[in-house]
This record gives structure tokens, sequence and C-alpha cells, in this order.
């Protein structure tokens, strides 16, 4: 059996990609894109755990943490769509209008 | 064999994610995307999680990823030049990244990693399938939740048509 640390470590390493993801892009659709990298490397974690514990709690959490995602998807496209539509843009640089 | 299939399935589910990250067009991000997703349904199937890895590909794979592509095409962002930033924050920001890795693996080597063990084994769950197992688990104990859920879904669906009308 594959012991449950190597599902971690890859679940960290998807994580961290994600975070560079958000951190290094500027288009907004592929921050969240980087977003969704690292719920689904977290559902990975949830999911390795709930294996070795022998426990469903983490399946059912994973379930709903899908159900979140895909609701946040849905509003966020849906913002960066109508932000779209104000700045012919989707640079988040650009959208800098509260800076000071 | 199951260290073999979980190394393939792991690499290319690290390519596929540098390559969201590394590709220059959002489309290309979008279909590497799409891979990792897959990937990662094949990885559930390895942790005996075959219902999560089925809803994996039907809502992540099948529906996220397409309203990404969607709005990719409607939006059609192809001008990523601009105002640059500095060359020094893109290496900042990979050196912390780098830096929260190397916390989550010294933990993970270090640390005591467990939890109360709960009762349903592989063996337990094979009896009445892996469904009827987390559906006997998230309708007596997970109720409230669900309900949420389904709530949190309507405010979804509000909130994102609202959000993209014309005139309100």
């Amino acid at each position: 059996m594959v012991p449950s640390s190597y599902y971690l470590i890859l679940s960290a390493v998807l994580f961290t990609i994600g975070v560079i993801g958000v951190l290094v892009r500027r288009n907004a659709i592929v921050i969240l894109m980087c977003i969704e990298m690292m719920l689904n490397a977290v559902n990975l974690t949830f999911i390795t755990f709930s294996r070795y514990l022998n426990s469903l709690d983490g399946q059912v959490f994973v379930f709903l943490v899908m159900t979140v995602a895909a609701a946040e998807v849905a509003v966020g496209l849906a913002i960066v769509v109508s932000i779209f539509r104000l700045k012919e843009t989707t640079d988040v640089d650009e959208i800098n209008l509260m800076k000071w | 064999m199951e260290l073999a299939l979980f190394v393939v399935l792991a690499v290319i589910a690290v390519i596929a994610a540098a390559g969201v990250v590394v590709s220059k067009k959002a489309a290309t991000s979008a279909l590497f995307l799409l891979l990792n997703f897959c990937t990662l349904a094949g990885l559930y199937i390895l942790l005996n999680a075959q219902f999560i890895a089925v809803a994996q590909v039907i809502i992540y794979a099948g529906a996220i990823v397409v309203l990404f592509l969607f709005v990719v095409m409607l939006l059609s962002p192809d001008k990523e030049e601009g105002k640059d930033r500095k060359p020094y924050t893109r290496i900042f920001a990979v050196f912390l990244a780098v830096l929260m890795l190397v916390e989550v693996g010294y933990v993970l080597f270090t640390g005591v990693l467990g939890g109360t063990t709960g009762q349903y084994t592989p063996e337990k769950i094979a009896e009445v399938g892996n469904v009827q197992a987390i559906g006997q688990v998230l309708f007596t104990d997970f109720l409230l939740p669900f309900e949420l859920a389904s709530v949190l879904l309507l405010v979804g669906i509000v909130g994102a048509v609202v959000l993209a009308k014309r005139e309100l």
C-alpha cells in the first residue's frame, strides 16, 4: 500500500503550484483557475486522511467543498465578466481605482 | 502496481499544474487544468473514493472547466502585456511559496499526523458500496451541512445571474 505521506506531499506540491499561480499571473481568469487547483489539492488531503483513518467524514467534506467551489467559480466568473464590461481588460493590475 | 499507478498519475498531475501556471494563453491553462482534474479523479479511485472520483469528473471537469472555457472564449484575453511588474516580484513570490512547501514538508516528516480512527474500513464500505455508505453518513451526521449547501447553491445562482445582467 502506498504510504499516506506520498499523497500528502503531492497535495502540498499542488497547493504550492496553485499559490505560485495566484501570485505570479495577471489574468483574472487564470488566477481563479489556480484557486480551483488549491481547492483540489486540499480535497486530495481530505480523501487521503479519509482512507488512512477508515472514516467517511473526509469524503463527505470533499463533497461539500466541491459544492462551495462550484458556487464560487460561478460568482467569481460573473464578477470577472462585469469588470471586463467596465474596463475592457482582465488584467488584475489594471483594477486599481482604490489605490492611493 | 498501486505504487506505479500512483507515480504515473502524480507526475502527470504535477506537470499539468505547472502547465496551468506557465501557459501564455488562458485557453491552454484551462486545458491543463482539465488534465489535472482528471488525474486527480484517478488518484481518488486509488484511494477507494469512487463516488468522489465520479463527482470530480462531472462537477469539476464537466462543469467548472467548461464554464472557464466559455468565459475565456467570451472575453478573449490575449493581451498579456501592459505595464510589467518589477522583476523581483515573481522571484519573491516563488520563494515564499517554496518556503511554505518546506514548512508543510517539515510538519509531514516530523509531526504526528493522526486523528480518531473511524469504523468505515474498506471491507465494511465494500459490503454496501461506496455511494450508499456516503449516503448513510451524509443524511444522518451531515444533514445540516447538506441542506445549507443547497441554500448556498441557490444563493450562487441568484448572485451569478444578477452580477452578469446588463441592466438590473
